[in-house]
């Protein structure tokens, strides 16, 4: 395994740097389209709740193989594009996302919201400034479920032409090592534990009250 | 010389030659989707039963005597980060490429959203509820089938649906592993370069997971005592403050 590991190095590294961009720039994208249409869906009328959530369910029960594998005809490009696996984990992020921006609205809905109105804060002005950073409990919750999400679902793009540690399953399947395979899976797990623990962190940073208050 | 040698000759794709091609839809042979349809089905179900078998005994004695809960959520939380992928090409890679060493990565994969909901569902259940059946003289075997397990229900019908997304997409990859199912119309169509097929497969698997996951919410509809679904989705909106329920059963694909 030591002997592995320091032989392929390098092939190592790159294949943990592209594991990590095609996991996270997607959930940034998610987290970026889900503002919107998670806002959309509480508070431009609360018809569009149902049928939002229902479409981001029906997404999201979609086997991320198929999902990559359909993208290349909507959008004209070659399957074994990586942008396929950047776009399919978007989808899936987004999906997530809005659900738990939808709920979060939700969940900060009452005293405070309407004291905000009552100050005079535009509605974007009370988003930004009121909801959201009242929200970041469950905002961060869904994006760690995301975020983690997304690093075991990246190596499944290995055979799709873009897959950073799952490049490492392939080839060791192919040449019947198991070292190549258990690295990826440790790394890929420690990959995820190690991005959760940063955004708690970040969460700590960003909602200093949280901590002086009760906690539960 | 002619313009038209200058412009690359576009070539007829027919995305969906594969799948509206009769001769596929026979059974029998290696290209017969109903096959290929049946089996995936089949040792979906099969992973399924068996993870659940290992999986909902578990859950149910942890969740009622409160014993061992680090198990139930660590277990939850590690399943969540393993990459699916992964693991069946490590069981594969160690014992051969048969159809056991999948069956067996589709069945540890189901064992961690199953055990974590489980046990989920049986503490969220309401202990004043629990106190009223231990009052009312039920026995330990009663109080966990007659009060907690009926109440826990929607959870634990939420970690067995999120288990049947995850194995039913982990046995599409798996065809990687010369594994039978859909997933074979995609890998041998990425292989042969034939991307109607490859379409055909990913739109079969899409659709079958989406009906799977439509026939189990129905089933959870006609499982779940009413009062209960009324109250437990009551309970969930208020708690969604701290974190929201969907979290737990959330697997990844």
């Amino acid at each position: 395994m030591i002997t592995y590991v320091r032989n392929n190095y390098p092939d190592i590294v790159s294949d943990l740097v592209q594991h990590l961009w095609l996991a996270l720039i997607p959930v940034a994208l998610g987290a970026l389209l889900a503002l919107p249409i998670g806002y959309l869906a509480v508070r431009k009328g609360r018809r569009l709740y149902q049928p939002i959530i229902n479409v981001g369910a029906i997404l999201y029960s979609i086997p991320s193989l198929a999902l990559f594998l359909m993208i290349p005809v909507i959008i004209g490009v070659g399957y074994l594009s990586p942008l396929n696996v950047l776009i399919g984990l978007t989808l899936y992020s987004m999906a997530l996302l809005t659900r738990t921006v939808a709920d979060a609205l939700v969940s900060v809905e009452g005293e405070a919201t309407q004291a905000a109105a009552a100050m005079g804060y535009r509605p974007i002005a009370q988003l930004v400034g009121v909801e959201l950073p009242m929200a970041a409990p469950v905002l961060f919750a869904g994006l760690r479920v995301a975020t983690v999400a997304n690093i075991s679902l990246v190596s499944v793009g290995a055979l799709v032409g873009a897959g950073g540690l799952g490049n490492l399953f392939t080839g060791g399947f192919q040449l019947g090592f198991i070292e190549p395979i258990i690295v990826g899976i440790v790394l890929s797990m420690l990959l995820a534990a190690l991005c959760d623990v940063a955004l708690v962190l970040l969460q700590r940073q960003l909602t200093p009250w949280t901590r002086t208050g009760a906690r539960a | 010389m002619s313009l038209a040698l200058l412009v690359p000759p576009t070539p007829m794709i027919n995305y969906f030659g594969y799948l509206f091609d009769g001769a596929n839809w026979t059974f029998g042979g290696d290209s017969s989707i109903p096959d290929r349809l049946l089996q995936h089905i089949f040792y979906t179900l099969a992973a399924l039963l068996i993870g659940a078998l290992i999986a909902l005994p578990i859950g149910l004695l942890i969740g009622h005597t409160g014993k061992g809960a680090f198990i139930a959520i660590g277990l939850g939380n590690l399943g969540r980060s393993l990459p699916t992928f992964g693991l069946v090409l490590l069981l594969v890679t160690m014992f051969g490429v048969y159809i056991w060493p999948v069956l067996l990565a589709l069945v540890v994969l189901a064992i961690p959203p199953v055990l974590a909901q489980t046990y989920a569902g049986i503490r969220s259940v309401d202990p004043a509820a629990v106190d009223a059946a231990v009052g009312m003289g039920m026995r330990p075997l009663q109080v966990l089938f007659q009060a907690e397990v009926p109440m826990a229900l929607p959870l634990i019908i939420s970690g067995l649906r999120s288990a049947l997304l995850q194995v039913t997409a982990t046995a599409t990859i798996a065809a990687y592993a010369s594994f039978g199912g859909l997933g074979r119309l995609l890998i041998d169509g990425l292989n042969r370069n034939q991307y109607d097929q490859v379409l055909a497969g990913a739109i079969l698997v899409a659709l079958l997971a989406i009906v799977l996951d439509y026939l189990s919410a129905a089933i959870e509809r006609a499982v779940v005592s009413p009062g209960v679904r009324q109250r437990s989705t009551r309970r969930r909106t208020r708690a969604s403050t701290q974190t929201p329920a969907q979290e737990g059963a959330v697997s990844s694909r």
